[in-house]
């Protein structure tokens, strides 16, 4: 170990993985339907992109979660985002790709990606 | 990248409970079930809730599971790694209320507490040097390095308040300043893990939950003082600390973080462990130190104090395992943050080993101050099967007992001095209206008289001869002359032993006999034991109107002991009881009592 830089280099990655340890109650939960309808339609890559995708840029804020059935099987996977203080927020029929969106979007940047909520599904 | 973590604990108790087996088994369903790139399972140090052991957290939920078998394995990997329901058999219940809690730090045992020195201790794994760095990790020995002077770490350090959780509760900072003070080509810097008080696993715990925070504070310890050289002198009978205190001075050195030129600044440190055979004289600091050298390890006399003369004749530091948990916190959050915690000349907290009558048996980190009453009834859970607190027993055989009238008093070093006991490395065995005080004055007696190591006579001899009292007390031939003999010897021995162990060896007797002197006089006078210990003052008694004569306990009497016909009240023979309780256990019409 040559310079404290190095060691907070260390520390940064693999903070990002402990903080799946966190216990804070303010922390925004992101909740994944993984009831056997969730897993048949493909929850679990859902899960794990949302899982990989907060540790690596280090959301130690965010816990994503698993949940049984929500009772709307045909809008499976299904993603809630619930923040302390603000409104939940249902995402349906999600892929990875659109899990990662959601990350980016919504876990980081606070915006709701409006076309994937159940609202605009149902109308 | 894992989007769950299984951690298991790793500590002594849950170890001995089973939680290898559980280990395996887990990662063995987590292959079956495909799991195994999205769940990983990591084996921490201790939780303090050895009770209910083994005991498992499962990330990001944080859910509390207690009491885990082998068999639950295969329903909790189906049931919560894979469809996320928690299994809620299994879920820690708060012993007073019985009401199902999900969070660890919600629950009475955890919530009254504060833990410094076990902050890492079930949160990481003790084995990986990149989870300890992700908790702020060897950031205090680099701020040191490249911000600090040696002067500048001590006067942090007695700013802070700290005192010696060894026991005797000497400054730190001024342990430090002394040695540093002192100068010569060569200085060391030593930790005591070779804690062998009976019922006290504290030091234990951190070694075997968090070993990094040791080898870090002594680097610090090191650069404060001018040392190049540490020594961990530990316990072998601490299998499971020793091997993960190699692992992590291994991990520490190949990341630099002890050897040469250390953070490029050129200090140079390093740490090598020294293994004890038992001895609890070892504990001592001029016989570990002895012990170090090689020798065989019995104490010498102060001065020279160890900040002058120590290890190999140079100054040398030593401080308690649970004394170094705390200095990377003291460096990183400043003096005031930690003298904020505590009373007035006890600061910050104090791990205590929770052992005897109680429900939590475990570990606890509380901080100072705190009464006995909030640790035994809150956080410990009261004592079990509705029976009353009669003492709680600290500082283990240095120490004395704490009785009922003094459950509020707060809990701090010149407190437990002040009412006869001590803080003591941290043992705090709980013990209830079964307990004779007489029964465990003799105990810890007869435990100082195996231990003493026969170098002076107060110590070798003196409680070879108090424990000879006790024993003639406690088999009914004792007289009140003998109390008075006691005392007279116990101050004679404090007085006059060469070492803490010798000094303080009398305590228990002396403080059994400040607070339940009724007990002594009982079984002097009355030859009875109040709480039915002592054998040879027991009699077992069969009520002939509540007997039924069914024969059970003449049949299960191991010394035939017991005569008389079917359907007629039976009778113990008391040259022939051997008072074993067998057949007062087993009667079913509870016509046996004891007297």
């Amino acid at each position: 170990m040559k310079s404290l830089e190095e060691l907070r280099a260390i520390r940064e990655m693999m903070q990002g993985q402990m903080g799946l340890r966190n216990e804070d109650s303010n922390q925004i939960r992101v909740v994944v339907g993984m009831a056997t309808c969730g897993i048949a339609s493909g929850a679990r890559p859902v899960l794990t992109a949302l899982s990989d995708a907060v540790q690596t840029k280090g959301l130690n804020n965010v816990a994503v979660i698993q949940t049984g059935c929500i009772g709307l099987c045909q809008f499976e996977p299904i993603v809630e985002i619930l923040e302390p203080g603000k409104d939940k927020v249902t995402y349906v029929k999600m892929t990875p790709e659109k899990a990662l969106e959601v990350v980016e979007h919504h876990l980081i940047r606070g915006q709701v990606i409006k076309k994937y909520t159940i609202a605009e599904l149902i109308g | 990248m894992y989007r769950s973590h299984v951690l298991v604990c790793g500590g002594t108790g849950c170890t001995s409970s089973g939680s290898p087996k559980i280990i395996e088994s887990l990662q063995a369903e987590i292959k079956k079930n495909g799991l195994k790139d999205e769940v990983a399972v990591v084996q921490t140090g201790c939780h303090g809730l050895c009770a209910l052991g083994p005991i498992m957290i499962i990330y990001p939920e944080a859910t509390f599971y207690t009491l885990v078998k082998p068999e639950d394995i295969p329903e909790i990997v189906t049931e919560h790694l894979l469809k996320g329901r928690i299994v809620t058999r299994l879920l820690y219940k708060e012993a007073m209320t019985d009401e199902v809690l999900k969070s660890l730090n919600d629950t009475d045992f955890y919530k009254k507490q504060h833990r410094i020195a076990l902050r890492n201790c079930g949160v990481i794994n003790p084995e990986s040097i990149d989870e300890y760095i992700a908790t702020n990790g060897y950031e205090a020995l680099g701020k040191v390095l490249t911000e600090y002077t040696p002067e500048q770490v001590i006067q942090t350090i007695l700013d802070s308040g700290l005192r010696g959780r060894g026991g005797a509760g000497f400054p730190t900072g001024l342990k430090w300043k002394l040695a540093k003070g002192n100068d010569a080509d060569q200085k060391y810097v030593c930790c005591n893990a070779d804690e062998g008080d009976p019922g006290a696993f504290m030091d234990r715990s951190v070694l075997e939950g968090d070993p990094h925070v040791v080898l870090e504070s002594m680097a610090i310890a090191g650069f404060a003082i001018g040392a190049s050289q540490g020594y961990i002198y530990i316990r072998a009978e601490y299998p499971i600390a020793v091997e993960r205190l190699k692992i992590a001075i291994g991990q520490a050195r190949e990341y630099g973080l002890l050897g040469k030129n250390i953070f490029n600044t050129g200090f140079d440190f390093d740490i090598d462990l020294r293994l004890g055979a038992g001895a609890f004289v070892c504990g001592e600091e001029t016989a570990l130190m002895t012990s170090i050298e090689g020798k065989r390890g019995e104490p010498r006399p102060r001065p020279p104090f160890p900040a002058q003369k120590g290890l190999f004749q140079k100054p040398t530091i030593l401080n308690n395992v649970e004394t170094y948990a705390n200095i990377t916190q003291i460096i990183l959050n400043g003096p005031e943050w930690f003298s904020s915690i505590g009373t007035e000349k006890s600061k910050g907290t104090k791990v205590f080993a929770l052992g005897g009558k109680i429900k939590n048996t475990g570990l606890v980190e509380i901080p100072m101050g705190t009464t006995l009453r909030v640790i035994i009834d809150e956080i410990g859970g009261g004592i079990p099967n509705g029976k009353k607190f009669k003492a709680a027993q600290t500082g283990g055989p240095s120490g004395g007992c704490i009785p009922a009238e003094h459950f509020d008093i707060p809990i701090d070093y010149d407190n437990l001095i002040s009412i006869g006991s001590m803080m003591g490395s941290g043992g705090l065995i709980v013990m209830d209206e079964d307990n004779c005080m007489v029964d465990i004055a003799k105990f810890f007696l007869d435990f100082t008289v195996d231990e003493s190591c026969g170098k002076c006579t107060p110590c070798r001899i003196g409680t070879k001869r108090l424990s000879e009292m006790l024993e003639k007390i406690t088999s009914g031939n004792g007289t009140l002359a003998d109390l008075d003999k006691m005392e007279e010897l116990c101050y004679y021995i404090k007085d006059n032993a060469l070492c803490g162990l010798g000094q303080t060896a009398p305590n228990p007797v002396l403080s059994t006999l400040r607070y339940f002197r009724d007990e002594y006089i009982a079984h002097v006078v009355d030859k009875k034991c109040p709480a039915g210990v002592c054998k040879a003052l027991l009699s077992y008694i069969i009520d002939a109107d509540t007997c039924r004569g069914c024969t059970l306990c003449a049949r299960i009497c191991p010394s035939g002991a017991i005569q008389g016909k079917v359907k007629e009240a039976h009778i113990i023979d008391q040259s022939k009881c051997i008072k074993c309780g067998a057949c007062m256990e087993k009667c079913r019409f509870g016509a046996i009592s004891k007297k």
